[in-house]
């Protein structure tokens, strides 16, 4: 085993001795774990124990903290000022636009519209708020609004000026990139146990949240748009005598400007992701009705809020990725038109009064709940049977056999999995995240929640690649699939969770399916834009020497596509980690519900923030083994999610 | 030396860690491969001195990799030198502190680029105004002026579009416009027409040669274009690994090339269409008439023939109203001949007919 990897990557000829070792290795490590299982079977098996003596570390810890709060100075002059100020932040969003009343917001966000890409996105924004009246959501949307608001300009604020260190200087990108990696791959929920202890529950701590989870690609994608302005411009500017400021503000940001646009995209979606996570921490809005509704399995009453977020989704995402887009237009005529639709909605206001009318608003929560129940009594053969046949089929067994395999040997195989594919330096890492999680006292937890993702991950990257194959080899199916997948971006990942439950219920397999409905897309991309980058000469030649279509897959362009097929499965399994942890709240269990029961849960707060660190190794193991030898090569894509 | 517009002695500019130690070490005599092998630098300038008179178009030859875009970066400090030294107008630029050398680049000197460099956020109008906008100058003065600069280079009408709106050819004047804008002592020009087209390429030379003569700016013109070289340059630097081979006039490039290399580049060209009489003419023979037309020394070969048509009897070649020698129509045939037949057979005979001439 020891041998195996470096005589793999060395390119100097061996013995054809060492050669058959080597080809058999593999076998061999797979046989001597199969056979250490069944000599060591519920030996070193670690149960859960929920007082362990951890947990009740962490719960003192915590206890502490709450005494000295208002006495240490850390707090006194740090934290709590923080916490004030971002709380004062929220009240200011919450406060302009409760005061707009909604013909006035619904005018802004027409106007915003109307400047970012003409009256169809501004048609597209009416509809869109005014759909949050209609559907009764008027004041649940205003708060998560102002918090996703508050969120997304703080994460502005922040990242874009590091993102600019960050595409100047190497050596600031050296120290910001692997940060923001681990920010990347850690599931949501990690965060929460601790953000609550220093900064309490509510908004304050959920704007923080919220924008710890967005920030990551405002960095990234303004240090990218800032590293690819063309040379050559900076150049003339600075034989013209240009400063650097002025090269800065006259050449370099006016030319990433559009791409820094979609980064400011891309971090209002990932805001919006958070909203239903941050309810568990207080925060108001529409993700605490969502919330109240999916423990109590009511579809009807979770999907409306759901859809209301959506909605918020479409519209913030129509007009940020317009104005990405530039084209020239009358500067007169867009502030014009900008002016006008704001007025309007505001000189409505007082004639319309600031609450939406009870009467436009409709009741979709009944006849949702039928269909729904229409489904459960009808498809429940089908559903049943499916459900029934990935948990006794699947999940047990596995469970069973991670559960009662002894612990070391889960690490040593992983080591010896990751190195394989990896390299010794991501083996070791991802085997020291299996040790540390052993010492956080949650091995079983984090065996039930590593079962669940090994299983969606499985499911989802064989239907992205064959999707993204298909993708690749077809035009037609292509042209299919890009809008889907488009729209299946676009959406905040939890909105993935209401149709599995509307179909499957509660539990683990629900989770299951929402990664599935998250991920593949995904991985489906990533799977047909690697097999499309395949050169066209290459495909060229090995058709004119006769291959079949078969034998190019196989044989050119599989192999070829090699990194973009790692970064798909990577991409796949780290988001399949995020999903099933949100399962949690529909029953998925394991260390989710260990972090949701340590948030409200006095004296199950230890045994939180011990699941949520858990979380974050095991999301750092996940990646590291499915990080490729060459390391994370596109960090564009990396965000694509 | 206070009359050269441009002074350059002794310039290195060699790129990789510790490159400054290199310089007067033995290690600067190693060739570029052997160099990057003992050292992993990379020496892209290697003691280059040259000077260019005020008003004069001096170009820069050479194939890519030779160095060349790295020398007239270096005038600037655009890529900082590793060693010698650049004067410009009498003005040491490598003591130059950052605020002089930005006055430097503001006022004095301004370049052209192969890919032109445009800001393609800005309008033609905006892109041109740049160079003042930076130095501070009021926007309705900058307008003015760069829309009387746009005329100038025969962009009337198009103040308005954006840079993507317009040819190649029209960007690249764009370009030249923004670098006139400023109204700078020396123009650099790096490689600018490499990316155009032919014909947009002659049309750009032409320009560049009215531009010359109406404005009468010096000029540093990097090519890998030896045909463009010959028609611009007053004077030429041939480099080669980031030396030059040879500095001289089209004429003494072509007919007296310093060593192989310079010889093997100016190979095609038509000598009839470069060479002046001067390097053709002998002594006359006891029994020649002297009474042919008579032509000065510098006259172009190609240029002579009409003369050499309308009468039978040899030219008689003048330098400053001394007879140097003449030229009949048989001289005249060979030379053209040579021009066209290319290779090695015809240099020996050029060189043995101006050896004949010494």
């Amino acid at each position: 085993m020891v041998a195996a990897p470096a005589d793999m990557a060395s390119p100097v000829p061996v013995t054809a001795r060492a050669q058959r070792l080597v080809r058999w290795l593999p076998a061999a490590v797979a046989v001597l774990v199969v056979v250490l299982y069944v000599v060591f079977k519920n030996t070193a098996v670690l149960p859960h124990d929920d007082d362990a003596s951890l947990f009740r570390g962490l719960n003192d810890a915590r206890d502490w903290v709450d005494e000295n709060r208002n006495t240490s100075p850390f707090f006194l002059y740090f934290i709590n000022y923080l916490r004030l100020g971002v709380a004062e932040l929220f009240t200011l969003f919450q406060t302009a636009l409760t005061g707009l009343g909604w013909p006035g917001l619904v005018g802004v966000a027409a106007g915003l519209g109307w400047l970012a890409g003409g009256w169809r996105i501004a048609v597209v924004s009416v509809a869109g708020f005014a759909g949050l009246g209609v559907l009764g959501l008027w004041d649940a949307s205003v708060d998560t609004l102002a918090l996703t608001l508050s969120a997304v300009l703080l994460s502005l604020i922040i990242g874009i000026p590091i993102g600019v260190l960050a595409g100047r200087s190497p050596s600031v990108r050296r120290v910001v990139s692997p940060v923001l990696d681990v920010m990347q791959i850690m599931p949501t929920f990690s965060y929460l146990s601790p953000i609550v202890l220093l900064f309490l529950i509510g908004p304050a701590s959920a704007t923080i949240a919220t924008m710890i989870y967005a920030i990551p690609p405002a960095i990234r994608i303004t240090a990218l748009a800032i590293e690819r302005v063309s040379p050559t411009v900076v150049e003339a500017s600075e034989s013209l005598g240009a400063t650097r400021w002025q090269t800065m503000r006259k050449v370099r940001l006016p030319m990433a400007l559009n791409t820094i646009a979609l980064g400011v995209n891309q971090t209002i979606a990932a805001a919006l992701s958070m909203v239903p996570l941050v309810a568990l921490i207080a925060a108001p809005g529409l993700g605490v009705d969502l919330i109240r509704a999916l423990a109590r399995v009511n579809v009807g009453a979770a999907l409306v809020p759901g859809i209301g977020i959506v909605l918020i989704a479409i519209v913030l995402d129509r007009i940020t990725r317009s104005a990405a887009v530039s084209r020239a237009r009358s500067r007169i005529v867009s502030w014009t038109g900008f002016a006008v639709l704001v007025v309007a909605g505001v000189a409505l206001t007082p004639v319309l009064a600031p609450e939406f009318p009870e009467q436009w608003q409709i009741q979709i929560v009944r006849p949702i709940n039928d269909v729904v129940s229409w489904i459960e009594g009808h498809w429940y053969g089908f559903t049943g049977f499916l459900n029934d046949t990935v948990a006794y089929g699947l999940l047990n067994p596995l469970q069973d056999l991670l559960t009662s395999a002894p612990w070391w040997l889960i690490t040593l195989a992983v080591l010896a999995f990751a190195w394989r594919i990896s390299g010794l330096r991501a083996g070791l890492i991802a085997a020291g995240c299996l040790v540390l999680i052993a010492a956080l006292s949650l091995w079983e937890h984090s065996m039930e929640t590593l079962t669940i993702v090994v299983v969606a991950a499985v499911i989802t990257i064989l239907a992205g690649a064959a999707l993204g194959i298909g993708a690749a080899r077809s035009r037609w199916f292509a042209a299919v699939l890009r809008p889907v997948l488009d729209a299946a971006q676009t959406m905040p990942s939890f909105s993935y969770l209401l149709p599995a439950v509307a179909l499957f219920g509660n539990g683990r397999f629900t989770a299951i399916i929402a990664s599935l409905i998250y991920a593949v897309p995904v991985v489906a991309r990533l799977v047909e834009d690697g097999l499309r980058a395949v050169p066209g000469t290459v495909l060229e030649a090995a058709r004119s020497a006769g291959s079949t279509d078969r034998q190019l897959l196989w044989k050119v362009q599989l192999p070829m596509a090699r990194s973009s097929l790692l970064l798909a499965a990577n991409q796949g399994i780290v988001m399949t980690l995020a999903m099933v942890v949100i399962g949690a709240l529909v029953g998925a269990g394991a260390l989710g519900y260990d972090v949701v029961a340590g948030i409200s849960q006095q004296e199950d707060y230890g045994k939180g923030l011990a699941a949520g660190v858990a979380l974050v190794l095991l999301g750092i193991m996940l990646d590291r083994i499915t990080q490729g030898a060459s390391g994370r090569l596109n960090p564009e894509k990396k965000r694509i999610a | 030396m206070g009359t050269a517009a441009i002074e350059v002695r002794g310039l290195w500019k060699i790129f990789g860690p510790k490159a400054d130690r290199i310089i007067g070490s033995p290690d600067a005599e190693l060739d570029s491969a052997a160099l990057r092998a003992k050292t992993g630098c990379t020496a892209a300038v290697r003691d280059v001195s040259f000077e260019v008179r005020p008003g004069e178009v001096f170009v820069v030859m050479g194939l890519s990799g030779s160095g060349k875009s790295t020398l007239v970066r270096c005038l600037t400090r655009l890529i900082e030198p590793t060693g010698g030294d650049v004067a410009i107008g009498g003005e040491d630029v490598r003591g130059m502190s950052a605020a002089q050398l930005r006055e430097l680049r503001r006022h004095r000197v301004s370049m052209v680029f192969q890919h032109f460099g445009l800001l393609p956020h800005r309008r033609v109008l905006d892109n041109v105004a740049y160079g003042l906008e930076i130095q501070g100058v009021a926007k309705a003065a900058r307008h003015e002026k760069a829309r009387a600069i746009l005329s100038l280079v025969g962009l009337e009408g198009h103040e308005d579009s954006y840079p993507d709106q317009l040819s190649g050819g029209m960007q690249q004047r764009v370009g030249l416009a923004r670098a006139l804008a400023v109204d700078p002592e020396v123009l650099l020009f790096d490689e600018p027409f490499s990316a155009l087209d032919p014909l947009i390429r002659r049309d750009m030379q032409a320009e560049v040669v009215r531009l010359h003569r109406e404005v009468g700016k010096t000029m540093v013109f990097i090519t890998h274009d030896l045909s463009e070289a010959l028609k611009l340059g007053e004077r030429i630097a041939i480099m080669r690994n980031g030396s030059i081979v040879q500095v001289g006039t089209p004429e003494e490039l072509v007919g007296a090339p310093a060593d192989d290399y310079v010889a093997d580049f100016v190979r095609d060209v038509p000598k009839s269409h470069v060479l002046s009489l001067r390097w053709i003419s002998r002594q006359p023979d006891a029994d020649e008439p002297l009474d042919g037309p008579e032509l000065p020394a510098d006259t172009v070969i190609h240029d002579a023939i009409p003369a050499a048509m309308a009468s039978a009897r040899p030219i008689r070649v003048v330098a400053d109203g001394e007879l140097v020698g003449v030229v009949d129509r048989v001289d005249l045939l060979g030379a053209v001949r040579l021009g066209e037949a290319g290779g090695d057979a015809e240099h020996a005979a050029l060189a043995g007919s101006t050896a004949e001439e010494a």
